[in-house]
């Protein structure tokens, strides 16, 4: 296991008829973040190195502060880089696009709008040659995907904390983007709704398997979740640690995961990088 | 059911809510905490009321007396003591002729109301009947391609009240065009904001009669040639400068605070400009600006008394005006008629803006 990067067996494929040379999904070299303060540069993160496969599902965990979420949002394409680059499927990231999709830790939504019009903000922007019905029927397809329905037309703000990020989930899966990204989705939800959230999310997954990344303070989360877990050291200067492969099969379940002879083994293993 | 679930509603989007707990007293479907709130929301209010209208009678009483006394001194003093007794006796026979000049009693106050509302009603009948006179002369001068002849004589205090509206609307919508669309511009571009920033901290700050002079100046220029009165014209243009402020700086505020996330939501969709702003920015300030429109109208309602009286506007401001001139027996007493009816007016002007507030934004706000 590599320190700095996930090592794969790396092949050319072609989706769509277009053919793309390698099965790097998301590549991240030498990125750095710097945040000019009064007192002299703060540097976050410095020399990150990350690969990230096609159709693979990656958690990360560091402590609070370490940069996390100033690195998932450089990818996102939110927050300038200041060195290094980011690259998706090759093309380097420019600026925020529907490619790159993102669930926020707040659901975010626009509560004036109902589920099924904060869903279809999203889709109508990103198929706008596709007929009304089709739009329609991808927003609402989601929606009951991550069990929405018989609240379609409730106004955002008239739902529940988790219902509200239920429909994040489903308005980041229905502009179908290459890459998802999770900024800790789940972590403002009382563990009984994250459990059931972290359900849902897998089994869209399973589904779609769109590239995802996921930002956790949750050590069985990550684990559950992932086929690879990446820990970050503590910043400032912050970079990636080590990586964790998870083995468990898919489709997986919450019982058979915690019932696993490895399970421990996984869960120490990020508990002792963590306390390191 | 249908029906009373509307009255919630309605009541509700006023921020009247109570009433659905005096609804349900006929319906039957009371709970103990309703009733004390019934007693809470009803009684105080009205035993509140009585004890205002107690407190006024007895200071008018002790105003009166006061006033009463030191005519009857004076008469002693300046024309001696048959003088001072046929007062003493004027006085006491409420005769209108020498009653002390000072603050109305609510009776007396109630009795101008009155008297004011016949007057509407004999200035009414008096209109309608010119209006029938002047019909068929009117229809021929028309013909003619002359101006019809229309009814000249005093307006009514209801007249009077309506006039006031109209100068207070047209005002408001003046603000509400000029500064919503600004608000926004300003809101969007830090470099517009930094353009117009100084402006609006010297303009807003502005009296209401200086407003006047300069909507004044202004006006009476360009409608030089016009033989038409311009009061209504240069009053509602002073109301609504007067009071557009609130409504630009909220806006202003509202479009430049649109919460982070919804601007992070915006870029990852690239939302289009057009988009951006009538999806997520307009949307998500309109309590703001709804907040500031509510102010706008009550500071224009607030204002309009005084630019009326300066530009000789007949509504409620002149109507004050000249009843403090005038000086007869009940002018007193009208000002103070004058004042509920202003009052009560503002108070429902704010309510319609609440229930307009509420049934567009998606923050219900309650009233205050």
């Amino acid at each position: 296991m590599s320190t700095d990067t996930i090592q794969n067996t790396d092949t050319a494929f072609t989706e769509n008829g277009i053919s793309y040379p390698s099965k790097v999904m998301l590549d991240l070299k030498d990125l750095k973040k710097v945040y000019p303060t009064p007192k002299g540069d703060y540097v976050v993160l410095e020399n990150l190195n990350l690969q990230i496969m096609r159709e693979e599902f990656v958690t990360i965990i560091g402590h609070s502060g370490c940069g996390k979420t100033t690195m998932l949002s450089m990818i996102a394409g939110l927050n300038p880089i200041s060195g290094g680059n980011i690259s998706v499927l090759g093309n380097p990231v420019k600026g925020p696009g529907p490619d790159r999709g993102v669930i926020f830790q707040a659901p975010s939504l626009m509560p004036w709008m109902t589920a099924l019009e904060n869903v279809s903000l999203g889709v109508n922007q990103v198929f706008p040659h596709a007929t009304k019905k089709e739009r329609l029927d991808i927003a609402k397809y989601y929606l009951h995907k991550v069990g929405m329905d018989g609240s379609f037309n409730k106004k955002a703000n008239e739902l529940s904390q988790g219902m509200q990020q239920r429909v994040g989930i489903a308005r980041a899966f229905a502009i179908k983007p290459k890459v998802l990204l999770l900024d800790e989705p789940f972590g403002m939800l009382d563990s009984l709704t994250r459990g059931e959230l972290q359900d849902i999310l897998i089994e869209i997954w399973n589904k779609e398997k769109i590239t995802a990344v996921m930002i956790t303070h949750d050590v069985d989360e990550a684990i559950f979740l992932a086929d690879k877990v990446v820990m970050m050291t503590s910043g400032p200067r912050a970079k990636i640690g080590d990586v964790l492969s998870i083995d468990f099969e898919r489709p997986r379940t919450r019982k058979s995961v915690l019932e696993h002879d490895d399970y421990y083994k996984y869960r120490k293993h990020l508990i002792d990088f963590l306390e390191h | 059911m249908k029906q009373s679930v509307t009255l919630n509603k309605v009541t509700q989007l006023i921020g009247m809510g109570f009433f659905k707990n005096i609804a349900n007293l006929f319906t039957g479907k009371l709970e103990k905490d309703e009733v004390k709130s019934i007693l809470r929301k009803t009684l105080v209010p009205i035993a509140s009321i009585l004890l205002f209208i107690g407190l006024w009678h007895a200071g008018a009483k002790a105003l009166y007396n006061k006033e009463a006394e030191f005519k009857i001194a004076k008469a002693l003093e300046d024309q001696g003591q048959a003088e001072a007794d046929a007062l003493k006796v004027c006085i006491a026979s409420g005769d209108s002729s020498c009653q002390p000049n000072t603050l109305p009693s609510p009776i007396q106050v109630w009795g101008s109301f009155k008297s004011l509302l016949k007057d509407h009603n004999i200035i009414s009948a008096d209109k309608a009947a010119f209006k029938e006179k002047t019909a068929a002369m009117n229809a021929k001068r028309i013909e003619q391609g002359k101006d019809p002849i229309t009814y000249t004589g005093r307006p009514s205090f209801v007249d009077q009240i309506v006039r006031s509206l109209k100068t207070v609307f047209a005002g408001f919508l003046l603000a509400l065009l000029i500064a919503v669309p600004l608000g926004i511009f300003i809101g969007l571009s830090p470099t517009l904001k930094s353009a117009f920033n100084w402006f609006i901290q010297i303009f807003k700050p502005v009296s209401p009669v200086v407003w006047y002079l300069l909507v004044f100046m202004i006006v009476k220029t360009i409608l030089i040639d016009s033989s038409e009165d311009s009061s209504f014209t240069i009053s509602f243009i002073s109301v609504g400068l007067c009071s557009m402020w609130a409504t630009l700086v909220n806006t202003a505020m509202g479009v430049a605070s649109v919460d982070k996330d919804y601007i992070n939501v915006a870029k990852v969709l690239k939302l289009g400009t057009f988009q951006k702003v009538f999806k997520v920015i307009l949307p998500s300030s309109l309590p703001l600006i709804f907040t500031g429109l509510k102010i706008t109208l009550s500071v224009a309602w607030m204002v309009l008394i005084a630019i009326e009286l300066l530009a000789q506007s007949p509504g409620l401001g002149l109507f004050v005006w000249e009843e403090f001139q005038n000086g007869a027996n009940d002018s007193n007493a009208k000002i103070i008629v004058a004042m509920f009816v202003i009052g009560i007016i503002g108070f429902l002007l704010d309510r319609i803006m609440l229930a307009i507030q509420n049934s567009v934004s998606f923050v219900k706000t309650d009233a205050i």
